[in-house]
This record gives structure tokens, C-alpha cells and sequence, in this order.
């Protein structure tokens, strides 16, 4: 420790305060009942078929739409980049505008557009295709997470494909290779440290995000985020919604173990 | 083929921003609807947009938004700098361990944040305006570290022994030497703490208690009863107004970074 480490002082109290103590509360309430008395029932409530059930969908759905985001964001960045829109200023507002506007707002007027008399139905059925019913089922609230988190994915992408030295893709070219090589053995492997941070700041709100769920599902699915926020608002048993938290963030962090190298926030950090 | 290819491009990144940008324009067309319904169009009106400022309601959630975003990352970019220029004098040793526990409110789901937090606050304060705040400046400070370090790491720490040498104190030298060298990533972190603490729904939602209200627990709030078309005219002023704004900053940001290559 030397003098300048000191100016970190108050930032550590704070860290203390506010995120080491109140880890300790949830586990403190996950590990005992409503009278006081030590338990493991409020974590092993998550092998409970409901709750299990409920993970299991979180973990598919986070999966999907993790998948979905990484195949729509890699060729948008690849068209990006052949168009010479790499390093310009607005290329990135663009792309996080939308996030200025109030997220349930933009969930509903999706919701709207995929209503079963919205605009994507009008728009079958002037193409003479068969209607959709999208509304409140399983792949409305897939396109709602997709919609959601996409940008982070794009904008972590963006920024590890911005880093690479257009040299190598150039001496990878002279050496007579094409797009589909300069993309797996150059831009892909050259990009991992943003994938790996994308998909941190997709796949985990994604398993947890219950108002997207409400929305676009219309209640009817259930992800783990809508059954601990049912503990503590409707249910009010806190000891049982802090158990299953406790589970989900050991899931969580050990899922992320992987990307523990690299930091969280490749993406973020470079927007403004 | 080279003409196909950048047509393609060209088709997907329209795709893309449309399905971005869709929802936003139904926002905007439906906050000039004079119909309740949010599916049929009842003609063009400017009522929703008198509505906005005689609610008071909907006046004071905007108030309470901008106030919390506005304190919490002004807080949050005074501590996290100062946290930054500690953290990184550190050893690798203990870098690593206080840079692990700044990572959890990043990694970690909202919902156990929100939670954690309000199991702590209920202890010793009631919920309301001061427990939001703490609970806003606790997940903005990651960000404006993440945002910080980066700038630290690059700088040259011989100008300011260079600057305490020819007799500036360390006051002196700090606010003339170190911050103007952190201003960019300085900057960016407020930006981005306060964009954050702006958008946050579900932090917000479990430490708020009874009474207060942010913009999105107030539409959450409604979600049941039916959004007033209120809201609809409030984000299109919002999203017009920080599109002034970045059209504004990019032009002189623009120009500044021209600036900077002709020397």
C-alpha cells in the first residue's frame, strides 16, 4: 500500500457497504427461515419442479437469444466495416439511441407491431402470406430479449472488430484469402474478447428479465427473474426469493468463470 | 459481385436498424394519436403533448429520473475517479481482488442487486428517494472505473512528479496535471453512469418503497390500467431532445478530433 492507494478508501468503504454487506444479507435470509432458525431449504426450493422448470426454460431462452444476437450482430459488423463505417462518430449513437426511450415503452409498441391485427400481420397479408400469431407466446418474448439486448452484443463486437489491424486482413488477402477464410481465422478469433463480453451482458439479463417476460408473454411463461420477484412482491417470502437469487448468482458467476480474463464491460465502457 | 456484395451490406444494416428503430417510430406516431386505443388512429392531435406538463404526476416522476441520474453519476464519477487513480497504485495482489468485487454489480442479474440491497437498506433507513440514490451510485461507479482506467493506465505519470518538482503542491498539480489527461474517460463515464441510472428499471423498482417514483416504475405502474398516451409524448420529446444533443456534440466532437490530427 502506498499514499496514492489511499484515494481508493472511500470507494472500498462504499464496496463494503453496499455490495459486500448486502451479499451478506441475502445470504444471510437464503440460509435461514421465517424464525430465525438455520436452513437449506430456501436453496434446495430451486430442485422444486416449478422453480426448476422455470431455470431450465431461463437457461434455454437466454441461450437462444444469446445465439440469435451473435449471428445477427457479426454480419452487421462485417457490412459495417465493408462500407467504411468503422470510426465514425455516429455509427455508435445510431446503434444506442434506442436506449434513451424507456424500455417497456419500446416492449409495447413492439408488441403492438407483433399483435395478432399489428403492422407484421398487415404486412403478410399484403405479401399474400398466412397470418402469425405471435402475440403472448414463447417467440414474441425471444424477439423481445432479442430487441432488448442486441445493441450491447453489436456495440461489444463492434469494438474488439475496430481494434484489429486492418494490415492483417490486407497481408491476409494478398496471400490470396477469401472472405469466408479472413472472416474464421482472422476477424472471429481476433474479436473473442468482445464476443465474450457481449455475451456476459446478454446471456445473464436475459435468464432474469421477468418485465420483458410479463410484457411479451402475457404471463404466461415464467423465467426465473418472474418467480423471485413473485417471492418478494407477491408471495412476500423473502427467505425463499433469497435462496433462489443465491442459486441463480452462484449460476451465474460460475457460467461467467470464463470470461473472468477478460473485463465484463468490453463494450460498454467504449460507447461514449 | 463487389456491387452485390455492398448492396447486401447495405439491405442488412437497414434490416437491422429498421427492426431497432420500429418500435420508436410507433411510439412517435402514437403520441400524436387522439384516439386512447394504441391501435386505431383517431386523428392527429397535440393534446398528449399539453397533457405531459399539467400532470403532475408524470411531472415529478421526471423530476425525481433526472435528479437521481443527475446526483447519483455526478457521485459515482467523483468516487469512482478517486477509486481509479487508488486502485491503480496498487500491487497486482490486491488490484485483482478490489477490481473482482467492483466487476459484481456488472456481472450479477439487476433483480439480485435490487434485492440484496433493499434486504440491507430495510435494516436501517426507510425506503424512498435517499435509498434509490445510494442504490443508483452503487452500480454507476463499475462503469465510470471501467471508463477511467484505461486513461490512467496510459498516462504519464512523470508530468505530474515533473509539475511537483518545480514546486506546484499536489492539490495544484492534480487538478492541472492529472485530470485534464482523464478528462475523456472522465467524461464518458458520467455519460454512461448517467445513461444507466436513466434507463435502470428493475434496481429502482425493489429499493424504492411507497410514494417515489421514477419514469419506469411510473409505466410499470400503469401497465396494468393502460400507459397513458402522456408517456408517449414525454419520450418523443426525450428522444428529439438527446437527438439535438448528439447531432450537436458529434459536429463539435467532429471538429475537435480534426483538430487534433492537423497538429
Amino acid at each position: 500500500m502506498n499514499k496514492r492507494s489511499l484515494w481508493s478508501g472511500p470507494y472500498i468503504l462504499w464496496m463494503i457497504g453496499f455490495t459486500v454487506i448486502p451479499f451478506c444479507m441475502i445470504l444471510h435470509y437464503a440460509l435461514t427461515d421465517r424464525d430465525g432458525a438455520f436452513t437449506f431449504r430456501n436453496l434446495l426450493a430451486m430442485f422444486e419442479p416449478v422453480h426448476l422448470k422455470a431455470m431450465t426454460v431461463s437457461v434455454e431462452v437466454a441461450f437462444f437469444c444469446t445465439v440469435i444476437c451473435i449471428l445477427l450482430a457479426y454480419p452487421l459488423v462485417i457490412a459495417m466495416k465493408r462500407l467504411g463505417l468503422f470510426g465514425k462518430s455516429y455509427t455508435i449513437l445510431v446503434l444506442i439511441l434506442p436506449m434513451w426511450i424507456n424500455f417497456i415503452l419500446r416492449l409495447l409498441a413492439l408488441q403492438m407491431i407483433l399483435s395478432n391485427n399489428g403492422v407484421l400481420n398487415h404486412i403478410f397479408s399484403i405479401l399474400g402470406l398466412p397470418p402469425h400469431e405471435l402475440a403472448n407466446t414463447r417467440t414474441a418474448m425471444m424477439i423481445g430479449i432479442v430487441y432488448d439486448y442486441l445493441p450491447y452484443m453489436i456495440v461489444s463486437i463492434y469494438n474488439s472488430v475496430a481494434d484489429i489491424d486492418d494490415d492483417i486482413i490486407e497481408a491476409a488477402r494478398d496471400l490470396g484469402a477469401g472472405s469466408l477464410t479472413v472472416f474464421f481465422r482472422i476477424i472471429l478469433p481476433l474479436s473473442v474478447p468482445g464476443l465474450l463480453s457481449g455475451i456476459v451482458m446478454v446471456f445473464v439479463p436475459s435468464m432474469t428479465s421477468f418485465v420483458t417476460a410479463n410484457i411479451m408473454a402475457g404471463g404466461k411463461i415464467q423465467l426465473i427473474g418472474n418467480i423471485i420477484e413473485q417471492e418478494f412482491i407477491t408471495t412476500m417470502d423473502w427467505h425463499l426469493g433469497s435462496g433462489l437469487s443465491v442459486i441463480l448468482m452462484i449460476f451465474v458467476l460460475l457460467s461467467m468463470a470464463f470470461t473472468s480474463r477478460n473485463d465484463p464491460d468490453y463494450g460498454m465502457s467504449k460507447i461514449w | 459481385m463487389e456491387r452485390l456484395k455492398n448492396f447486401i451490406s447495405k439491405a442488412y444494416i437497414f434490416i437491422i436498424l429498421l427492426f431497432l428503430y420500429a418500435p420508436i417510430a410507433v411510439l412517435i406516431v402514437s403520441s400524436f394519436n387522439d384516439s386512447k386505443s394504441r391501435v386505431v388512429w383517431g386523428g392527429f392531435t397535440l393534446r398528449w403533448y399539453r397533457g405531459v406538463f399539467e400532470s403532475d404526476q408524470i411531472m415529478d416522476a421526471l423530476f425525481t429520473t433526472m435528479i437521481i441520474s443527475l446526483s447519483a453519476s455526478l457521485i459515482a464519477t467523483v468516487l469512482g475517479v478517486m477509486a481509479a487513480i487508488g486502485i491503480s497504485a496498487m500491487k497486482k495482489r490486491s488490484y485483482k481482488a478490489v477490481m473482482a468485487v467492483n466487476n459484481i454489480p456488472m456481472v450479477n442479474a439487476d433483480i439480485v442487486i435490487g434485492i440484496s440491497l433493499m434486504l440491507w437498506f430495510i435494516k436501517f433507513m426507510p425506503l424512498g428517494f435517499m435509498s434509490v440514490l445510494l442504490a443508483h451510485i452503487t452500480f454507476d461507479v463499475p462503469y465510470v472505473i471501467l471508463s477511467v482506467m484505461p486513461k490512467l493506465q496510459q498516462m504519464n505519470v512523470s508530468v505530474y512528479e515533473a509539475a511537483r518538482d518545480l514546486g506546484a503542491n499536489a492539490v495544484y498539480a492534480f487538478f492541472k496535471v492529472v485530470l485534464p489527461q482523464l478528462y475523456g474517460g472522465i467524461l464518458s463515464g458520467f455519460f454512461l453512469a448517467f445513461t444507466i441510472s436513466m434507463d435502470d428499471f428493475v434496481v429502482t423498482y425493489f429499493t424504492k418503497g411507497a410514494g417515489v417514483d421514477t419514469l419506469s416504475t411510473l409505466i410499470y405502474g400503469e401497465l396494468k390500467k393502460g400507459i397513458k398516451p402522456e408517456m408517449y409524448a414525454l419520450s418523443t420529446i426525450i428522444f428529439a431532445l438527446v437527438l439535438i444533443v448528439l447531432i450537436v456534440v458529434n459536429i463539435y466532437s467532429g471538429k475537435e478530433e480534426r483538430a487534433v490530427i492537423d497538429h
